[in-house]
C-alpha cells in the first residue's frame, strides 16, 4: 500500500512522469535478461583453453587463464611473490591504521610514507642482497597501474600544493615561475608529455646515462597532475577568508607557519572533492602510457586478445578492465567522501 | 644583454656535450651483447603471429623467432633475449636511443625509412601485402569486380588507408571509406554489414577473419595492392651486428631450403654434401670466424629455433593466422624467398 502511493507521487504523478517511467522499465525489461545472460548464464567460466567456451555467452575462461598476466604483467612467475608481499604489507599498515592508539598510528605513517615506498621499490626491482632484478620493463597489468598511480599522486600532491601557495605569492620570482609552469602543463596534452618524456628525451640524454622510462613517465604524470591539482588547492587558497590570514599574522605567526597552523588545513578540507576527481583523473589517465610502450592492465588485455589462441575476445577483456578500474575508483571516491565526513566541522 | 650571452654560452656548452657524445658512440654491439649476456629485442605489443605472449609469460611469433635466432647465434642460448613490447610510434626512437639492439616488430622495409631516419634493415622475414575481405555470397572474385560506390572498412592513418585510396584511384572505381581507430572496431563494422570489404595487411585480414561471427562465409581475394616487406632493423652505422643479424636471418632460410631441421641437424652435421656442411658449420667450415661469433652459431641457433618452415609452420600455420605460405614460400616452391648464399 505505501509503495502504491509513493510510485502514484514519485512515478505516475502526471502523463509524462507515467510516460517516462514505462519507457525506462521498458528499457530495463529489454535489455537487461541478454545482459545477464551473456555475464553469468550462458557464460563458462572454468576451462583452459577457448574451445571450453561453448555458450552463447561471455568466455570469462579468457580472463581466468591470463588473470596472472593482467595482475602482474611479463614479471617473472618465480618472482611475482615480491609484488604479492609488498602489497600485503602495504594493506596490513593500511587495516591497522584504525585499530591502534594514537601513538602507533603516528609510527605506521611515517613507515608508510617514508619507509615504504623504498621498500616497495627495492622489492619490486631487486638486484641487491640476493634478490634477483626484475626490471622495469617487464614490470606490468594492474600492479603497473596502481604503481605508476601511487607513486604520481604521492609526488604531485605536495608539488601541487606549493604551485599553489607560489601562485598567490608576493614574491614576483616565485609567481611568475608558478604560473609560467602551471600553464605550460596544463595548456599540453598528456599524451604529448608521454611522448616527450619516453621517446624525446633518451635523445637529449648524453649517451651512457640512461633514466629508466618508467621514472621518466612517473615522473612525467607527476608534473602534469601537479598543475592541476595546484589550480584545484587555490581554489581552496582563495575560499579562505580574509580574517584567518589577519587572526594568524595577529598572533605573531609568520608565512609558513600560518599557512601549515591555519590556511592549508581548511583550504585542503574544501578542496577534498577537487582532489579526489583529480586523483580518480590521474589513475583513469594511466592507460595512455600504453603508447610509449608501457602495458598495464588494458595493454596486457590489449596484448592478450591478440593471442593467436584467444583471438575474438576483445569485449570480455574490456568488461573485466571496465570493471576493475570501477572499483578503484568507487573505492576511492567513496574514501574521499568518508574524508568529508569525518573532517565536516560546523562553521 | 648579459642574459642573453648567458642563456648563448649555456645552449654552445650543450651543443658541444651532444657533439661529444656521438663520437664516444662506437662500441660494438656484438662486443656489448656478448659481455652482458642477452640481445635487447623490440617487438610489438601483441600482433598474432608475429609477436605475443602467452598466458604464462613467454613470447612466441615469427618476429620473436628472429630475436631468439639472434641470441642463439651470438650467445648460443635462444632464451637469452630480453623483450622489449613497443608502440609503433616509439619503436625507431628506442632503436635509436640504445633501449634495444634489433628491432624485430612487423616494421616494412621503405626508402624514406631505410634512408632518413638512420636505421638499417637487414633482410624480410615476411613478406605481406594488402588485401581485401569480401562476403562470399557478394559474387566478387576479384578486385576487378568491385563497382562505383563500394564501402570499405579500414583503419584509420595507416598507409593502409594511402593504399587503398591509391588503388581505387588507379582503378577508376569511386569508393566509401568506412575508418575506425582500432582493428576490432573494424571487423565489428564489416561483420554487422556497415562495409562491402574490408582491407588490410593479409596477415591481418586472416586474424581477424577468425573474429567474425561466421567466418566460412567470408574469403580472402588473391590479389595484393602493396608491397609489405617486414623485417629486422639495426642501427646504422654497426656494420659487424648488421651481419650477424643479417646472417642469422640467412642461415635460419637457407637451412629450409637444404631440408636442415632442428630433428636432423645431428646427423646432418656428418652431411657429405658442402652446402650442408657450411650451413651447419661442420667440421673444416669457418662461417663464423667472419662474424666473430664461434663455430656453433649456426648449430645452436637451428637446433633451438629451428629453420624458417618450422618458425612459420608453429607461428602462423599453426594458429590459423596464414596457413598457405603464399609469397613466403622458398624460391624453389613458388615463392619469393630467396636469400643469399650461406658460403
Amino acid at each position: 500500500m505505501k509503495f502504491i502511493n509513493w510510485s502514484k507521487q514519485n512515478l505516475f504523478a502526471n502523463w509524462k512522469d507515467s510516460l517516462l517511467t514505462i519507457t525506462i522499465l521498458y528499457l530495463f525489461y529489454v535489455s537487461m535478461p541478454p545482459l545477464l545472460n551473456w555475464v553469468f548464464l550462458d557464460a563458462t567460466f572454468f576451462g583452459d583453453s577457448k574451445k571450453d567456451c561453448t555458450g552463447d555467452g561471455a568466455c570469462w575462461v579468457f580472463v581466468n587463464v591470463w588473470i596472472k598476466r593482467f595482475t602482474y604483467g611479463m614479471y617473472p612467475n618465480d618472482q611475482i611473490w615480491r609484488i604479492n608481499l609488498a602489497f600485503v604489507i602495504f594493506f596490513i599498515s593500511i587495516g591497522s591504521y584504525f585499530f591502534v592508539s594514537s601513538k602507533i598510528k603516528k609510527c605506521i605513517f611515517i613507515f608508510l610514507t617514508v619507509i615504504f615506498p623504498f621498500l616497495a621499490i627495492f622489492l619490486f626491482h631487486g638486484g641487491s642482497l640476493g634478490l634477483e632484478e626484475v626490471e622495469t620493463r617487464v614490470w606490468g597489468g594492474l600492479f603497473l597501474t596502481l604503481f605508476i598511480s601511487v607513486f604520481s599522486i604521492i609526488f604531485c600532491f605536495p608539488i601541487g600544493v606549493l604551485l599553489a601557495m607560489g601562485r598567490r605569492s608576493n614574491l614576483p620570482v616565485i609567481k611568475y615561475f608558478s604560473i609560467g609552469f602551471i600553464e605550460l602543463w596544463r595548456g599540453v596534452p598528456l599524451i604529448t608529455v608521454l611522448f616527450m618524456a619516453a621517446v624525446m628525451f633518451p635523445v637529449f640524454l648524453p649517451s651512457g646515462t640512461n633514466l629508466d622510462k618508467l621514472i621518466r613517465v612517473i615522473i612525467a604524470i607527476t608534473l602534469f597532475e601537479s598543475a592541476y591539482i595546484a589550480e584545484v588547492v587555490r581554489g581552496g587558497l582563495q575560499a579562505i577568508p580574509r580574517g584567518q590570514y589577519d587572526a594568524a599574522n595577529s598572533i605573531g605567526m609568520g608565512y609558513w607557519k600560518s599557512h601549515l597552523l591555519i590556511i592549508l588545513p581548511q583550504a585542503l578540507k574544501i578542496v577534498i572533492p577537487g582532489v579526489a576527481n583529480t586523483f580518480i583523473a590521474l589513475f583513469k589517465d594511466t592507460p595512455l602510457i600504453l603508447v610509449v610502450g608501457l602495458m598495464e592492465l588494458l595493454g596486457m588485455v590489449n596484448m592478450a586478445k591478440t593471442n593467436p589462441a584467444w583471438l575474438g575476445l576483445a569485449t570480455e577483456g574490456y568488461v573485466f578492465a571496465a570493471f576493475v578500474y570501477f572499483i578503484f575508483c568507487f573505492s576511492m571516491s567513496r574514501y574521499s567522501l568518508g574524508l568529508e565526513n569525518k573532517l565536516k566541522t560546523t562553521n | 644583454m648579459k642574459i642573453i650571452k648567458f642563456a648563448v654560452s649555456i645552449f654552445a656548452v650543450l651543443l658541444l656535450a651532444a657533439c661529444g657524445n656521438e663520437s664516444a658512440k662506437k662500441t660494438s654491439t656484438l662486443d656489448t651483447t656478448k659481455s652482458q649476456g642477452f640481445v635487447k629485442c623490440g617487438v610489438s605489443q601483441g600482433l598474432p603471429g608475429f609477436s605475443n605472449a602467452d598466458a604464462s609469460g613467454n613470447w612466441a611469433g615469427i618476429d620473436v623467432d628472429v630475436c631468439r635466432a639472434v641470441a642463439a647465434a651470438v650467445l648460443g642460448d635462444a632464451t637469452k633475449v630480453k623483450y622489449t613490447p613497443l608502440s609503433a610510434k616509439e619503436r625507431f626512437t628506442a632503436l635509436q636511443a640504445g633501449d634495444i639492439d634489433v628491432l624485430s616488430r612487423n616494421t616494412t622495409w621503405t626508402l624514406e625509412r631505410d634512408a632518413a631516419i638512420g636505421l638499417e634493415f637487414v633482410g624480410v622475414n615476411f613478406y605481406d601485402g594488402q588485401g581485401f575481405m569480401v562476403r562470399k555470397k557478394s559474387g566478387i572474385k576479384s578486385v576487378k569486380d568491385f563497382k562505383n560506390g563500394t564501402k570499405v572498412c579500414t583503419n584509420t592513418g595507416t598507409t593502409t588507408e594511402l593504399n587503398m585510396a591509391d588503388f581505387f584511384k588507379a582503378a577508376g572505381v569511386s569508393y566509401e571509406p568506412v575508418v575506425f581507430e582500432k582493428a576490432d572496431e573494424v571487423v565489428q563494422a564489416y561483420d554487422s554489414g556497415r562495409c562491402d570489404t574490408y582491407t588490410t595487411d593479409k596477415s591481418g585480414l586472416a586474424a581477424q577473419r577468425t573474429k567474425l561471427s561466421a567466418p566460412d562465409d567470408h574469403i580472402v581475394l588473391p590479389e595484393t595492392i602493396s608491397k609489405e616487406p617486414l623485417g629486422p632493423v639495426v642501427r646504422e652505422g654497426d656494420a659487424t651486428w648488421a651481419d650477424v643479424v643479417r646472417w642469422s636471418l640467412n642461415v635460419w632460410i637457407e637451412a629450409e631450403e637444404y631440408g636442415v631441421n632442428s630433428g636432423n641437424i645431428d646427423s646432418m652435421m656428418d652431411s657429405k654434401n658442402p652446402a650442408i656442411q657450411r650451413i651447419v658449420g661442420a667440421e673444416g667450415t669457418k662461417n663464423g670466424a667472419g662474424l666473430n661469433l664461434d663455430q656453433k652459431w649456426s648449430y645452436n641457433l637451428i637446433k633451438q629455433v629451428g629453420n624458417y618452415a618450422e618458425s612459420y609452420k608453429r607461428n602462423l600455420a599453426d594458429t590459423g593466422i596464414m596457413p598457405d605460405r603464399g609469397p613466403n614460400a622458398l624460391w624453389t616452391n613458388g615463392g619469393i624467398l630467396y636469400v643469399p648464399p650461406v658460403r
